[in-house]
This record gives structure tokens, C-alpha cells and sequence, in this order.
């Protein structure tokens, strides 16, 4: 089964790094990894699709707990989220199958965003299940190329996770050193 | 002495804003972590640190220790704090200098033993260009470490000091690196200690669940035939005593880990001793016949584990752990109580019911009587055979009224000393037993030494382990130190000969080992020693080693073919184990009764 999990990190240089490095060191089956800025700036956030049953889930989240820069770590996958993939696109055309193409992205409520003569690219936005299908009917006009972000998620409402407000010490301490460095993050 | 959680001692150093150079920044640090004596070696990045060394070195506030290769530098500072439960420092130079640490370091992290190695690095403007002895030690050392840092600011490196402190000590201990660039140890800046450590998400001692050790406590009122499997962690938390309470109101045998030996005294009457691959039979079969097994500060590594479907099948299983990751990570228990041993034992204590455990524990005796007649120490003394000198070992230093300290190598001769030495007390064997690295022995026992020069410390090594970091016998002498030393020496690569016996068809590949002349080698370094070759001679070497100040070096040529015993194949129940030979059978195991 597919887990969601939402990590929060500090944005520290090599955080990437150890975060994947435990990850493949552990041996565990990351479907997809994406890392974005989070609401708080100077903490990064990371949406992780975890193929394997409850108990490796669970042994993901407490590995990456122990990672010293992640600031917080949940399991979302039985709250109701907003599950949301990007992908762009490039499909092969001719005059007699570009219509169809650009009928089939707006069914999907895709966007034609770069239109050559051999050529056209479809952004699709929705969940992986919508991409994959809309990706599936694409395919026999021939894809040249494409680019998927993987999985990002923000849960519902009353549903968000129950995170800690950041403590700013940390930041004061360095701000104090260095005058301005990591920042005030109030 | 061990690592349990306390509040930060003041070290007397003034921790307000002061000038300071990066290279100062660095003793200064130490010296409010309350650190004294540091592992090094010099190089061209660490040279500004070393440089600023002089004035501490001069008024005796800081001692540096040079070692003869960097690996034993990180070894040294994990058997220092292996033996004085606090952070064993050690620092050396970028490139080599610090590659060569990264043994070291996994060594001590696989462990759980709070190390600081601290790394020079090639200056900033020249990281990623592949300058001279650079290499990425931040990316090399991740996976073996706690935590680390790269420090490229110098208005960062007093907050990163501190923090490696916090984290490599906080918890569960580790090992933190920190990597200096070089101008940042030349610049100066503003020195400051005063401030808080905040490190969200980083929690190192969770709070336990009184509903846990309530359940806890329900299942073990509950049991008939209960066992305690106690591990490293009740030595780190220093819980050796209250572990002995509960042993004794609930009548609970105990079974340890290799890192857990001595948690309970191996006299009493209810410890079984190590269990796992050379654990005794007797222990081996409890786990499996218990029907409640409590883990306590262990992490049901496979060599204790064996199958792990065939693990303890019988039985109900409460994870006492501070990690939280290490609950259900190989075995999931149905009672797991998350939390420090100096909180948790405490609450359980209570809770427990006074109990006997009668049944059980006579049929684990009985158990044990059949072990002791069908396959324990019955020696041929004809022959000198480890268990024998590992045996006299430990009566020569019941004797001495000074805190024993044993440092085993890894192999043959560090799973009879855990099988033949009786150890009292919990922290008095220094062994690598996750890592199980080579060449831990001689620099480990160093560490220790240093750190309590009147404590007797003994290193007891095969000849393969004690050849891969021999060079530090100079670092003996330099440091002038009382180490004794036992060279287990059988002529082969034992451990890895006995599995080529018994899985390989006794093709022994790459095994047979040459060894120098151990009493001229050590009379290069002008260490006194002696070879013994028969065991008439073994006690009274042993005499002559305690007798002689300074260091002593003893060579015990061995029976070459000796195996160790029990012993459970890899991949197979911890029940299912090949016994020691009949008397009689090869092995210089014979009917002969031994001599003690």
C-alpha cells in the first residue's frame, strides 16, 4: 500500500542529502520525494510516497524522526488531503491528430501551454491516478518527453496536521552571533 | 560510571561574548564541556588548531594524546568514553586524516558511545575543487554519524560546538563530526557559550507512558516463566541496580547481550549469562521456553536473534527502549515502553508482583547442569587452550582490588572472554559488539587507561585484531601507561577459520595468519613480555604481568584448531545450536577436569 508522509526540515545545507541517505541506507521504497519551501521560512518541507505495508510506514517515520534537521514528521495517508500531482508533457503531433490531443487534455481540464509544428505540451494537474490515465491516453501519439513533480499534499481543513509551533531560539541564538545570519523567523 | 541524564556541570569558564580565533573557539569549547584529554593527529588543515593547542597544552588544561593512525584516534576516544560515560573527543586533519576515522567512528555509533571527532577541512574558497586532502567528510562520515556540521562561518562554529556536545551526549549517545574549514579556524570572532540549545523535533528522552508500564507490569504478574533480556542501554542509563531489584522481587532470570554482560552480577544466582549465536545453551533455550520476554535497553540485533520468526516463539514481548525507532524495527513486542530505563524501571518496579518463579527456575538450572556435564569448560590442560587463559585471566584480577577493566578485540577470543571471564558488574568489558571491528582492542584499552590511569586494564586481542593497530604500542609508551596485554594467538584468522571448518568444508582461504615475534616486538617499543606456550606457565605470567609497573605484554601461543562453542549458524533458531564436542573429540576439550 501507498503511504503519504510529511516531513518539515531545517533548510540547511546537505539536508536533502541526509534525509535520502537514510532513506536508501535503510533500504526502504520511496515512490516519490518532493521538496518545496514550507509556510515558515528556513523550514523545508517534504512529501514522501512510501510503497510497503504499516510497519515499514511506521519505521520510516521514526528514522526520519531521528534525522537531527527534520523539526517534525506525519503520516497523513488516513486523513482526508488534497493529493496533487504536476506534470508537463510533449506530445508528438500532425495536423490530423492535434485536435484530439488538445481535445483530451481539456476533458482532463489540462492546459496546452507550448504549441510547435511537430509538437505540443500538455500540463496536467490532479491526482497521480488522473495523471497516469491522461499520461496513458497520450501515449500511442507518441510522448517525447515529460516531467512529473510526484506527489504534494495539504490536508483538508479541521484534518491538518497537529504540528508544533517552531521554537525561534535557535535562530536568535545564530542571529545573535553573526548579527543577521539564519534570520529571525518570527 | 555511565552516561544517564544529568544536568550540564559548570565548568567554571566564563561564557560570556569574548574574542577569540576559530582555533581557539574549539579549546575553548572543550574546556566548558569539560573535556581534558583529546586523540590527534596533525595535519595541514587542523595545523591553526593545533597551533593554538600550545597555550593549553602549556598550562596543562588541555592533554593531547598522539596516536600512530587516525582510526585509533576515533577508538581511543570511544573507549575513553566507554569508560567514563562521558564524550571521548578525538581530532584530526582533512583528506586521510579523516577517512581514516570513519571506522572509528561507525565503531562507536553502532555502540552507541558518545564521540565529538572534530576535522580540519581545506580553507572555503577552495571546497569542491578537489584541492589538496580535501575530501567530503561531511557526505563520507553521515551514515556512521549521529549528526554532523560543516562549519564555513566562524559566527556559527561556538553554536555548532555546543550542539555536537548536546547531541552526541543527549539520548540515545552517538557520534557527532564536526569538519572546520581552515580559515575559519584562522579568523577570529565573537566567542560566546551562554546560550540555549533548541533543536526542534530533535527529542531525546520521550517522555514513558504509565499506561505501558502498567500493561508491562500486567503481563508479567500475569507469566509463569518470564524473562529479562537486558542489553547496553542499562549501562548507558546506569540502571545495573534497579534491574537487580526487579530481578530479585519478581524472581526473573536474566539473559544478556553481548554490550549488556555484567548488567547483573554473572555470580547471581538467576543471570544465565550472554545469550545469541555463543550464547550458553541454557540461555538460548529460556528465550525460546519463556512465555514473557522483556527486552531492556537491547535492540534485538540478529546475532542475539538468530531466526527471527523462531525468536522467543512462545512468548509475550515487552520492549523496555529509548528509541523509538528501535521498537518494531526487527521484532514487534506487544508491550513497548518508550522512555529512559532511569525513569521507567523505577515506575515498573512498584507495579511487579513479588514472585518465586520456582518451576522455572530450577527447570533452567537443571538446564544448566546438563549444559555444565555435556559440553562446558572441561579442559584438557595438557595443552594451553583459550578458554583456560581466559578463565585464569579472571581469577588473577579478582585478586587486585583496583576497578578491572577488560578491552576485547573481535572473534574467537572476544566470545570466550565473554563466555569464560566472570564479570561483576556492568562497563567493565569494552568490546566492539555491533560494528565487531578488528584492531579495536589495543587503542580502546588505551582510551580507558587514560581516562583512569589506576585502573587495571587489560586488551586482550587474537593475533589477527592486534596486528591491524600494533602501531599504538608506541603510543603506550609515550603515554606511559600500565596496559596489560593478551595476544589470543592460534596462528589463523580464528572466527572466520571456524566458520571455513564448519560451513566451507574446511577450506581455509585467506585464514593461516604469520605473526612477528610478539616479545621482540614488544622490546622494540621497550615494553616487557613474555610468550607462554603451556598452561603450567599461565598463572605465574600472569603474576609477573600484574607485578611489573608500566605496561606488559603477554603472547599466548595457543592450540591452533580450537573452536568456539556453543554455536549458532547464521540464519538459524537461537535453539538450534552445534554443541561443544563430547570429551574426548578434538577441540582439546577431554574428560580431564580442570585444575581450578
Amino acid at each position: 500500500m501507498q503511504y503519504t508522509l510529511v516531513a518539515w526540515m531545517r533548510d540547511k545545507p546537505g539536508v536533502l542529502n541526509r534525509v535520502s541517505g537514510m532513506l536508501r541506507r535503510r533500504n526502504f521504497n520511496i515512490d516519490s520525494l518532493q521538496v518545496s519551501h514550507s509556510e515558515t521560512p528556513g523550514i523545508s518541507r517534504m512529501t514522501f510516497v512510501v510503497d510497503g505495508d504499516e510497519r515499514v510506514a511506521d519505521q520510516v517515520v521514526k528514522q526520519l524522526r531521528k534525522v537531527v534537521d527534520v523539526t517534525a514528521v506525519e503520516d497523513i495517508t488516513e486523513r482526508l488531503a488534497i493529493l496533487r500531482e504536476l506534470a508537463l508533457i510533449r506530445v508528438r503531433t500532425t495536423p490530423a491528430t492535434r485536435g484530439e490531443i488538445m481535445q483530451f487534455a481539456e476533458i482532463y481540464r489540462a492546459q496546452i501551454v507550448d504549441v510547435n509544428a511537430e509538437n505540443l505540451v500538455v500540463q496536467a494537474v490532479g491526482t497521480e491516478d488522473k495523471v497516469d490515465s491522461l499520461i496513458d491516453l497520450l501515449r500511442p501519439f507518441g510522448i517525447e518527453e515529460m516531467v512529473r513533480t510526484g506527489r504534494v499534499a495539504l490536508c483538508r481543513g479541521d484534518e491538518r496536521p497537529k504540528r508544533k509551533k517552531q521554537p525561534t531560539s535557535i535562530f536568535k541564538a545564530a542571529a545573535s552571533l553573526n548579527g543577521s545570519g539564519h534570520g529571525d523567523q518570527e | 560510571m555511565a552516561l544517564a541524564k544529568r544536568e550540564p556541570e559548570d565548568s567554571g569558564y566564563d561564557l560570556g561574548p569574548q574574542e577569540f580565533t576559530g582555533s581557539q573557539m574549539i579549546w575553548e569549547s572543550l574546556l566548558r564541556e569539560g573535556v581534558r584529554i583529546v586523540f590527534g593527529h596533525p595535519g595541514g588543515a587542523i595545523l591553526p588548531a593545533y597551533d593554538a593547542l600550545a597555550e593549553y597544552e602549556a598550562d596543562g588544561r588541555i592533554h593531547h594524546v598522539l596516536v600512530r593512525h587516525e582510526q585509533c584516534a576515533a577508538h581511543m576516544a570511544d573507549g575513553f568514553a566507554r569508560a567514563t560515560g562521558d564524550v571521548g573527543v578525538c581530532i584530526v586533519t582533512s583528506g586521510p586524516g579523516a577517512t581514516n576515522l570513519v571506522t572509528g567512528l561507525a565503531t562507536a555509533q553502532m555502540d552507541s558511545v558518545p564521540v565529538v571527532a572534530i576535522t580540519g577541512q581545506v580553507p572555503t574558497n577552495l571546497l569542491g575543487t578537489d584541492a589538496f586532502q580535501e575530501s567530503d567528510v561531511v557526505g563520507v562520515s553521515q551514515p556512521v554519524c549521529k549528526h554532523n556540521y560543516l562549519v564555513t562561518d566562524i559566527a556559527e562554529l561556538p553554536l555548532v560546538m555546543k550542539e555536537a556536545f548536546y547531541i552526541a551526549r543527549e539520548g540515545r549517545p552517538g557520534v557527532v563530526l564536526v569538519d572546520i574549514c581552515k580559515d575559519v579556524q584562522i579568523e577570529s570572532g565573537t566567542f560566546r557559550y551562554d546560550f540555549e540549545i533548541s533543536l526542534p523535533g530533535f527529542e531525546p528522552w520521550p517522555e514513558y507512558s504509565p499506561e505501558a508500564v502498567q500493561d508491562a507490569a500486567d503481563l508479567l504478574n500475569k507469566s509463569e516463566r518470564p524473562l529479562i533480556l537486558a542489553g547496553h542501554g542499562v549501562h548507558l542509563s546506569n540502571t545495573s541496580e534497579e534491574l537487580l531489584q526487579l530481578v530479585e522481587k519478581a524472581g526473573i532470570p536474566v539473559v544478556t547481550t553481548l554490550l549488556g554482560t555484567g548488567n547483573i552480577p554473572e555470580t547471581h544466582p538467576l543471570s544465565l549469562g550472554m545469550g545469541g549465536m555463543h550464547g550458553e545453551a541454557f540461555a538460548n533455550r529460556a528465550v525460546q521456553a519463556c512465555d514473557v520476554l522483556i527486552a531492556m535497553g537491547m535492540r534485538f540485533d540478529d546475532r542475539i536473534t538468530g531466526r527471527l520468526d523462531r525468536f522467543a516463539a512462545n512468548a509475550k514481548i515487552i520492549h523496555f527502549e529509548l528509541d523509538k525507532a528501535e521498537v518494531g524495527k526487527n521484532i514487534v513486542p506487544d508491550v513497548a515502553v518508550v522512555g529512559d530505563l532511569a525513569d521507567t524501571l523505577p515506575a515498573y518496579l512498584p507495579l511487579v508482583e513479588d514472585r518465586r518463579h520456582q518451576e522455572w527456575v530450577d527447570t533452567l538450572n537443571e538446564w544448566r547442569s546438563e549444559t555444565d556435564e555435556a559440553d562446558i569448560i572441561q579442559f584438557e590442560v595438557e595443552e594451553l587452550i583459550p578458554p583456560y587463559v581466559i578463565r585464569q585471566l579472571w581469577h588473577a584480577t579478582e585478586r587486585t582490588d583496583k576497578r578491572v577493566i577488560v578491552v576485547t578485540d573481535v572473534g574467537q577470543h572476544q566470545m570466550w572472554e565473554s563466555q569464560y571471564y566472570i564479570h561483576e558488574q556492568a562497563g567493565m568489558l569494552l568490546t566492539s559488539g555491533g560494528l565487531g571491528t578488528m584492531g579495536y582492542a589495543l587503542p580502546a584499552a588505551l582510551g580507558a587507561q587514560m581516562s583512569d590511569p589506576g585502573a587495571l586494564v587489560w586488551c586482550v586481542a587474537g593475533d589477527g585484531g592486534f596486528q591491524m593497530t600494533l602501531q599504538e604500542l608506541a603510543t603506550i609508551q609515550q603515554e606511559k601507561l600500565p596496559v596489560k596485554i593478551a595476544i589470543i594467538n592460534n596462528g589463523f584468522l580464528g572466527m572466520v577459520r571456524q566458520w571455513q571448518q564448519i560451513f566451507y568444508d574446511k577450506r581455509y582461504v585467506g585464514t593461516p595468519i604469520l605473526s612477528p615475534d610478539y616479545v621482540k616486538l614488544a622490546d622494540a617499543y621497550d615494553i616487557p613480555a613474555a610468550a607462554v606456550r603451556h598452561p603450567s606457565e599461565v598463572v605465574s605470567v600472569l603474576e609477573q604481568a600484574h607485578a611489573t609497573d608500566g605496561p606488559f605484554l603477554v603472547d599466548f601461543q595457543v592450540k591452533e584448531e580450537v573452536n568456539v562453542y556453543p554455536m549458532v549458524a547464521p540464519g538459524a533458531a537461537v535453539d538450534e545450536l552445534i554443541r561443544r564436542p563430547k570429551p574426548g573429540h578434538v577441540q582439546g576439550y577431554s574428560g580431564v577436569q580442570p585444575s581450578w
